[in-house]
C-alpha cells in the first residue's frame, strides 16, 4: 500500500468516501498512479491526425501532449513541454508542422519528440553556449507510447500497460468495433466546463440508475426505459463498461406509474419529433450504447448521434469535458442531417444530457462539509460484474476497484 | 427597405423576450422554416456544421422552450444580452442578412453573475406580412468552452 491521503471504509467497494473529490493531495497522486501510470488515454482521432505533420495538443490527466503523424505514417507523442526550461512547446490546438520549435529559446523536436536543435549551442563567436559534454539525446519531453484501436488514438505514459487490446478486453473491444466499424469524421467539437471532480462526471456516465430518473426527455419519448431490454457489461478490471439498452415497444411499461416518479409525464409530446428520427443503421436493435474506458473515454452511440468524450481533470474541484461529434466518411446528405438534429439531446446544451454538466456540481457543493462521510454506492448489492437491468451500480463500483487498484488503496 | 433601426429595435426586442423570462415568445421571432444554431468560432472556421442547439424549424425551438419548462433539470438562471449595433451585409424592402456582436452574462440562482457568453449572430431576416423575422440565426460563440450547461438560448 502507498501513502494515502484518503481513508477508505466499508465492504467492497460499496462506500466512497467523499474527500476523494476534493482533496488536492489525491489530485496530485492521480497524476502519478492514474494517469500516468499503468492505463490508456484517449489522445484523438485517427482521423485528426490525416497528413504527416498533422498535430493535435491534449492532456493527459493535466500533463500537456503533442499528437502527431510523422512521415513513416506512424503516430507519436511526447510531452508538451520544453526540455530546456519547461515552456510548452506547441500553443496551437492543431496544425500541421515539419518540426516543434519552442518560442522560449527556439529549442527545437523532430515529429518524434527528440530534441535536435539547441540555438547557439556552440555559442556566439565562441563564447557561451552548451558544455561540449550536453548530449541531445539525453534531453527530451517525456515520450508517450502510443495504440490505436478503430480509429481511437491512446497514449500511455507507462511501460507496464498492457496492449490496448488486452486492457479493454474482448467485449469492450467488440463494443467499440460495433460502432468504429468504418471511417468517421468530425462533424463538430465542444467543450463543456464542469464545477465538479473528474471523477464525478465520469460516475455519473457509468451510472445507469440515474439515467431515466434525471432526465426526463429520454424516458418520455421512450429511449431509456428501466424495464427495457438492455444491461450493464463491466470488464475484469472494473475501469471500462458499456451500458446498453433496446427499444422493446410491445412490452407495458407501469413501473414508472407505480412508484410516482416525477419522470413519466403523458403530456408531454413534442411539435417536431424529426429531432429524434434516425435510420437503421445497426442491425443488433441497439439504440443506445454508452461505453467508457478508465480512466476518462467515452464512445456513445444514441440512435444515430455518434460522439466521443474526454474527460480531463482541472485540479481538485473543476474537470473539463471535450465532445467531438462523429459522422461516416460515407454519410448521405440526410443521414448527415439525422445526426445534426439528434445532437440537440447531447452536449452542453443536450435534451438529455444538460443536466449531467449540472449534478457534478450539486455534488461537489452539496460535500463541502462532509469529510470522513461516505457516499452509498449499492444498488444491485455489492458486485462489480457485469449485470442485466439498468437499476444497479455495478459499473460505478467497478470504477472504484480499478481507481483503487491504480491509486493503490 | 429593411434598416438599420429596424434591425436594432428587433434585436432589443428579442434580448428582452430571453432575458424577462418570457420565452413562449422567443420562437415568434422567427419564421415556420427557420434554421437557428449555437455553434463556435472554431467550427465555423473549420467548416464543421454541428450546433450545440441546431434546430431547422420554429417548432423545434417551441419544443426546446417546452423541454426547458417541463423537462430539463437545470439551476435557476436568467441572462443579461448586450447587443451591438447590427452591421449590415445586404438589406432590401423583404430581406436582410446582417451580423451583431452579443454578450451574454448569466445571472445564477445563488446570485453570482458571471461573462457567459460573447459572440456574434448571423442573420438572415425576411418580411413576412410586414413583420421582420428570422429566416436564420447563427450564435457563433468566441469561447468554444461552455460553463455547466447552456439551458437558455442565446
Amino acid at each position: 500500500m502507498k501513502e494515502q491521503a484518503i481513508q477508505w471504509h466499508g465492504e467492497g467497494y460499496t462506500r466512497v468516501p467523499f474527500d476523494i473529490y476534493g482533496d488536492g493531495a489525491t489530485a496530485r497522486q492521480e497524476q502519478e498512479r492514474v494517469f500516468r501510470g499503468a492505463t490508456w488515454n484517449y489522445l484523438c482521432l485517427e482521423a485528426e491526425l490525416p497528413d504527416a505533420g498533422s498535430y493535435r495538443t491534449t492532456f493527459v490527466g493535466e500533463t500537456p501532449v503533442i499528437v502527431v503523424k510523422d512521415a513513416d505514417g506512424e503516430i507519436y507523442a511526447f510531452e508538451n513541454r520544453c526540455a530546456h526550461r519547461g515552456a510548452l512547446i506547441a500553443l496551437e490546438k492543431c496544425g500541421k508542422a515539419d518540426t516543434f520549435q519552442c518560442v522560449y529559446h527556439a529549442w527545437s523536436y523532430n515529429r518524434q519528440g527528440d530534441l535536435v536543435g539547441v540555438a547557439f549551442e556552440k555559442g556566439v563567436k565562441g563564447k557561451g553556449g552548451m558544455p561540449a559534454s550536453f548530449c541531445k539525446e539525453d534531453h527530451g519531453p517525456r515520450k508517450l507510447r502510443i495504440a490505436v484501436y478503430c480509429g481511437l488514438v491512446f497514449g500511455s505514459f507507462s511501460d507496464d500497460v498492457p496492449s490496448i487490446e488486452e486492457y479493454l478486453g474482448d467485449e469492450i473491444c467488440a463494443r467499440i468495433a460495433r460502432v468504429l466499424n468504418k471511417p468517421v469524421e468530425v462533424i463538430g467539437r465542444f467543450t463543456q466546463a464542469l464545477p465538479n471532480n473528474w471523477k464525478l462526471y465520469i460516475e455519473n456516465v457509468k451510472d445507469s440508475y440515474h439515467a431515466s430518473l434525471l432526465h426526463l426527455f429520454f424516458t418520455t419519448f421512450e429511449l431509456n426505459r428501466l424495464s427495457q431490454k438492455g444491461g450493464v457489461i463491466v470488464d475484469g478490471s472494473g475501469g471500462h463498461h458499456v451500458s446498453y439498452s433496446m427499444i422493446d415497444k410491445s412490452a407495458a411499461d407501469a413501473s414508472y406509474q407505480e412508484q410516482g416518479l416525477r419522470s413519466d409525464n403523458d403530456k408531454y409530446r413534442l411539435k417536431d419529433t424529426t429531432v429524434l428520427e434516425g435510420f437503421p443503421e445497426f442491425d443488433d436493435g441497439i439504440t443506445l450504447q454508452i461505453l467508457s474506458v478508465f480512466p476518462g473515454f467515452v464512445l456513445q452511440q444514441i440512435q444515430n448521434c455518434l460522439a466521443v468524450r474526454q474527460v480531463l481533470p482541472k485540479g481538485a474541484d473543476r474537470s473539463e469535458l471535450n465532445w467531438t461529434y462523429l459522422g461516416y466518411v460515407g454519410d448521405t446528405p440526410d443521414q448527415r442531417t439525422v445526426r445534426l438534429k439528434q445532437l440537440n439531446l447531447v452536449g452542453p446544451a443536450g435534451f438529455i444530457s444538460m443536466e449531467d454538466g449540472a449534478v457534478g456540481g450539486f455534488v461537489q457543493r452539496g460535500i463541502a462539509g462532509a469529510q470522513g462521510l461516505q457516499a452509498v454506492v449499492e444498488m444491485g448489492g455489492g458486485d462489480t460484474c457485469s449485470a442485466e437491468g439498468r437499476a444497479v451500480e455495478n459499473s460505478v463500483r467497478g470504477f472504484w476497484k480499478a481507481y483503487r487498484a491504480h491509486m493503490e488503496a | 427597405m429593411i434598416d438599420l433601426l429596424q434591425l436594432s429595435a428587433f434585436n432589443a426586442a428579442y434580448a428582452q423576450a430571453i432575458d424577462s423570462d418570457a420565452l413562449e415568445t422567443w420562437p415568434s421571432f422567427f419564421v415556420e422554416d427557420c434554421k437557428y444554431r449555437i455553434t463556435n468560432v472554431e467550427n465555423e472556421r473549420d467548416g464543421l456544421p454541428a450546433g450545440i442547439v441546431y434546430a431547422d424549424s420554429r417548432a423545434m425551438l417551441e419544443d426546446r422552450i417546452a423541454a426547458l419548462r417541463e423537462a430539463n433539470i437545470y439551476e435557476r438562471q436568467r441572462y443579461r444580452h448586450l447587443l451591438g449595433m447590427p452591421l449590415v451585409e445586404e438589406a432590401g424592402d423583404a430581406s436582410a442578412v446582417a451580423r451583431t456582436p452579443f454578450l451574454v452574462a448569466r445571472i445564477m440562482a445563488t446570485g453570482e453573475t458571471l461573462l457567459f457568453a460573447s459572440g456574434e449572430y448571423r442573420d438572415r431576416f425576411v418580411k413576412r406580412e410586414g413583420k421582420l423575422l428570422l429566416a436564420e440565426r447563427v450564435a457563433v460563440c468566441d469561447s468554444t468552452v461552455t460553463d455547466t450547461l447552456l439551458a437558455l438560448p442565446l
